[in-house]
Formats: structure tokens, sequence, C-alpha cells
């Protein structure tokens, strides 16, 4: 086996845009899953709408391309009745935490023993840039046409209140750290959800002065701010810097979990 | 024992293993009857958020190779339509109660209707089709949830049994069979791709874990399973393929009671207001007039309106504003009079007898 194997080579070429991070993301996710030694024909990859969505069109498992925001009441659906399957689940910022909040709240508060991995690119990409609950605060998209004047959700401190055992960010700029953390909560009983934000220049980064790869790449390195200097400044009574997020592993407890393997 | 109760026990004696639902009445009793009895022959229930993430979980259990149900009524039934429509063009197998109260919105949610019989057939947006049953005694809601299961897995259809208030909480005597018949789904033969269709026109069914290996998705999509969006004819060719697998087969699944063929005022009814015809009929034995009772409403088999050769004029009691009376009328001459009954509570059989005497 090795990680080619997971991937539907008859499906190729992808839909992603050129310069899309969501190769990145399905690449460090297929990794950790062969480093595991998973199954294909034990692991079950859903996805709801969006370009995230596509990512399990082009994985070789089973594999179920749901309706919009739906993705984790159908993966609840597989994992509540076959609890052997490993199931990933592959989503947006917009399909998880707009059409598909309240489904995300539950499945955190349920602690089902699934992988979330969402890419968050702070965009609707699919239907042409319209604003997520995801967009900054000031950003430019075509349903915010004067700037997004709405305040923008924290997904991970929001999957954290609801319940999930595993909690972690990262970003497409931070391939190894990405793939350790996916790796960690792939074997981590209970629902892991790690939260990458990625560049969708065609849709994002074009109305948002942030026009080519690798600017946004270098935005994102940027403005990361890894939990622990975080933790640090707090602790010595430092402001956080303006416009920085925090990257890491954010929760991680042992809360009873549902479904999980025999 | 109850309506809701039989449902339940029909659906265990089905090998129903996996129920997701959201509590709402008139259909509550199914979901505690799951709940406790579900744990007890290795299946799993789950209460979930919504009805939307209901009718998501049993597709996904769906698709694990077991056999899944929800239950639900109108304003839950509402919020399904979206996977409804999911599970009809993926061609999942799977079964939905709905325990019909009256609407629209939160209406009457302790009092009867048939008031979604056509939001079963053409609720979800585009066009698709599906098995609709309806039963009028609590023994049929048992009998009928077992041939739900079968339907379901034989078409790859989401098969609704379309009960109601008076049905569900009825209180009547239920003959449990020792064991019931179990049809699963045709296995995809080999060389076969997983949406290829047989003589049939429904494709060999490939749960996951199996080695298949497929992708289930909600886009168009082409014999391999695979998103094809823009391909016209493969579109058009897809639909008209998921409407005709069952359209076609109307007559053949057909499940009715014909009382009285060479009558000339003939009642056609489906689920409670079958039982107000039957008492009519059994008020007044000097009269001769024609019953058809339908158990499978979806598809239309409209083959039988044909075996009532001498019928002047057909009357069809329903808990709505003529929903079936419609359809009857799309394929018979003669007047087609609705006996519409709304308010919750079934037809008076005196009532009905004077429209008769009206007819006649």
């Amino acid at each position: 086996m090795s990680v080619e194997d997971w991937y539907r080579v008859d499906r190729l070429p992808h839909i992603f845009c050129a310069g899309c991070g969501n190769g990145t993301i399905i690449n460090c996710t297929l990794e950790a899953v062969e480093s595991l030694g998973w199954k294909i024909d034990e692991t079950i990859f859903v996805s709801g709408i969006g370009c995230s969505s596509r990512a399990p069109g082009y994985i070789s498992t089973d594999s179920l391309h749901t309706t919009h925001g739906r993705a984790l009441p159908f993966a609840t659906g597989v994992k509540m009745a076959k609890p052997n399957f490993n199931v990933v689940v592959f989503t947006g910022d917009g399909d998880l935490s707009a059409i598909g909040g309240n489904h995300f709240i539950h499945a955190c508060r349920r602690n089902i023993d699934i992988t979330v991995i969402c890419m968050n690119n702070q965009i609707y990409g699919m239907t042409g840039g319209q604003g997520s609950p995801c967009t900054p605060k000031g950003a430019l998209s075509t349903t915010t046409p004067y700037g997004m004047d709405e305040n923008p959700f924290d997904l991970c401190e929001l999957a954290t209140a609801a319940g999930a055992n595993y909690v972690a960010r990262w970003t497409s700029y931070h391939v190894k750290e990405l793939n350790q953390a996916i790796t960690f909560g792939l074997q981590k009983p209970g629902l892991s959800f790690i939260e990458v934000l990625v560049q969708c220049p065609t849709n994002y980064g074009r109305r948002n002065k942030l026009r080519d790869v690798q600017s946004m790449i270098s935005a994102m390195k940027d403005h990361a701010l890894l939990k622990e200097k975080r933790d640090r400044l707090l602790a010595e009574g430092k402001p956080i810097p303006d416009g920085m997020f925090v990257v890491g592993t954010l929760t991680d407890r042992n809360r009873p979990a549902l479904g999980v393997k025999q | 024992m109850q309506g809701n109760d039989a449902c339940a026990e029909g659906a265990i004696a089905a090998g129903c293993r996996f129920f997701a639902g959201y509590p709402i009445t008139p259909s509550s009793e199914v979901a505690e009857q799951m709940a406790r009895k579900l744990p007890k022959v290795g299946g799993t229930f789950i209460q979930m958020e919504d009805e939307i993430a209901s009718m998501a979980a049993i597709i996904g259990g769906a698709w694990t190779g077991v056999r899944s149900m929800t239950a639900t009524s109108g304003p839950g039934f509402s919020l399904m339509m979206e996977n409804i429509g999911y599970a009809a063009f993926t061609e999942t197998p799977c079964v939905i109660i709905n325990i019909q109260r009256g609407g629209p919105s939160t209406g009457q949610p302790t009092m009867a209707a048939q008031g979604d019989m056509l939001q079963a057939r053409f609720g979800s947006h585009g066009d698709y089709s599906v098995i609709a049953l309806a039963p009028s005694t609590v023994q049929e809601l048992f009998d009928l949830t077992v041939k739900g299961f079968n339907l379901a897995d034989r078409f790859r259809v989401p098969a609704f049994l379309m009960s109601d208030e008076i049905i569900g909480h009825l209180r009547e005597r239920v003959e449990f069979p020792d064991e019931v018949e179990c049809i699963p789904p045709k296995p995809i033969r080999e060389g076969m791709l997983p949406f290829e269709p047989e003589d049939d026109l429904v494709p060999g069914f490939t749960p996951f874990g199996k080695g298949h290996r497929v992708h289930v998705t909600g886009l168009t999509h082409n014999e391999k399973g695979y998103p094809a969006s823009t391909d016209p004819d493969l579109h058009e060719k897809l639909v008209m393929r998921l409407v005709e697998k069952v359209e076609r087969a109307r007559h053949e699944i057909a499940d009715y009671d014909i009382v009285n063929p060479d009558a000339e005022i003939v009642f056609i009814s489906y689920g409670a207001p079958t039982r107000a015809v039957r008492q009519a009929f059994l008020d007044a034995p000097e009269k001769s007039y024609g019953h058809l009772n339908l158990r499978i409403v979806w598809p239309f088999p409209e083959d039988l309106l044909k075996k009532f050769k001498n019928a002047r004029v057909f009357l069809v009691p329903e808990m709505n504003l003529g929903q079936i009376a419609r359809e009857i009328q799309r394929h018979v001459d003669q007047p087609v009079i609705p006996i519409p009954r709304l308010g919750g509570e079934l037809h008076i059989p005196a009532y009905l007898l004077k429209c008769a005497e009206e007819q006649e």
C-alpha cells in the first residue's frame, strides 16, 4: 500500500482552481490514514456541499457526497449503524457553520467517534465568493461589497464548547503540523475537529488584496500565533497583536464518546 | 396494541436495525418503541437534532447495509424533503413512517389528516418516484411496515408509510406471524457498475465496506457513480430511469381490496377513511355500492379503476381537500367527487351514505 492507492485516479484531473489549498489538506489526510495502516475498505469519507466537499470523490474508499450542511448527520448514521468503520468528514466553513451549524454542535456534543476536517477558506468558493460565517470583519465578498459587518465564528471555540474531544487549528502552510494533528485526531476516540485555514485565491484573495497564492500563504503564516506563544503573552499580561489567529492543539481531553469501535 | 407500537414491531420483525428520529406528535411512540427494542436485538437507536438530520442519518445507516427507518409527522416530513430527494436520486433503500396530522404548519398535532399525500409523491425538488403505503388497520400498520422495507430494498427507493393519527393511536388486536418474509436488495452482479441498471431498471446494491468502493453523490452521476452534472442526455436518462423503475411496476405491486366491481357508484379510499366506508356498507346492507381500498397509493395503480366497468361516479373520501381524487380524475372520464373531511375527525358513515344516495 502507498498513499497513491487512496486516490481515485480515474477521477483526475480535479475541479479545484489553480493555487487552491484543498489538495494540500487531502494529501495530509491521506498520508495520515496510510501511515496508520488504515484499510481502504474499512474507511468511509463523507462530505456535504462546496469545494471542500468534492474531496471524497477523489478518494478510493466508499464515499458519501451528501447535501449542503448535512455531512455530519449522514456520517453519524454510518458510524452508529456500523461503528467498526473509520469515518472521516471533509467540510468547509459555510457547509459546517452556516447551514450545518446545528449538526456541528450536536455532533460535538455527542462526541461521536469521527474526524472532521474543515477547510476554512473564509468564503463560499464554489458559488462564486459570497460571504460566510467565517469571513473576517471588513473583508470583501460578492455579498459584502462594502465589507463584512458581522462577527465571524471561531469554529475551534465552538467545537470545544460543544464537547469535542480533540480540537486543533492549522493552515495549509503548516503541512507537517497539520499531518501530525490529523494523525492524532484520527486515532482519538470521540470527535476530532481539525480546522485548516486554506487559501482561496480565486474568490477570496482576488477581492482582498491577496491576489496571488504566495501572498495568501504568507499572510496565513504571518498571522498564525502558536497557542503556546499566545498563552505566554496572556500570562505575561501582554496584548495579542491585532489580526492574529491561534494555531496548535487547542483541546485534547478524554470525555466519554459515542460510536467508538468495539 | 396501539398502531404506532405495531409499526415498531413490524420494523423490528422486518430486520430494521437502525432508527434515527426526532420526537413529534402523533408519531413519537414509534421512536419510543424503537428506543426500547433496538438495543435488545443488536440494533441502534439515535435521537437526532431535527428531522433533516434524522433523514440524513438513516441514509447513512442504509449505505452500511443495515435496514434503516425514521418516523415523523407533517412538520418533520417537510424538513425531511431535502434528503428524501437525495435518497431517491442515490437509490438508497429506506423507510419513512409518516403518522399524518392536521396541517399546514403546526396545525393539529393530536388530530388526524391525510394532507401529506401529494407531498409524499412530489415534495422534494426535481422529478423522481417513490412508493407510498397506506394502512387502515393496526394489523396493516404492522404488515405494511414489513412490506415497505421489502419494496424499498427491491426498488432502491425511499418507501413511505402514509398512516395518520387515527390508525397510529388506535388500539386493535394484532397477530404477529412467527416469521415475516424479508427480501434483501439484490446484490450487484460481477462486472456491473454500481449504478448500472439491470433489466428491471434497478442496479444491484453496493453497501459500504464490501470492497465496491462506491462513490455516492447527490449530483447527477454516471453509472460508476461519478459526478456528470453537465451532460444533458445522461441527466435525462437517469431521471427517466428513476421514475420508470417504480412507475412501470405499479400494477404488479398494487395492493388493494375490491368490493362489488359491478357497482355504478364506487367509493375509493385509503387509510383511515376506508374504515368509514366499510362501516357505511355494514350500516346499509341493502345498498350495492362499490369500494376500492388502496394499500399502495404511490405509484398509483390506475388500471384498477377499469375494473369497475359500470361505474358512473367515483366518490373519494379523504382527510384532505381531494389530493388523490385529483389523481383519480386524471385516469377516468366519469366524474370523481371528492368528499373532504378536515378538522381531524373521520368521516361519519351516514354522511358517506348520504353522498352516495345523492348520486343514485
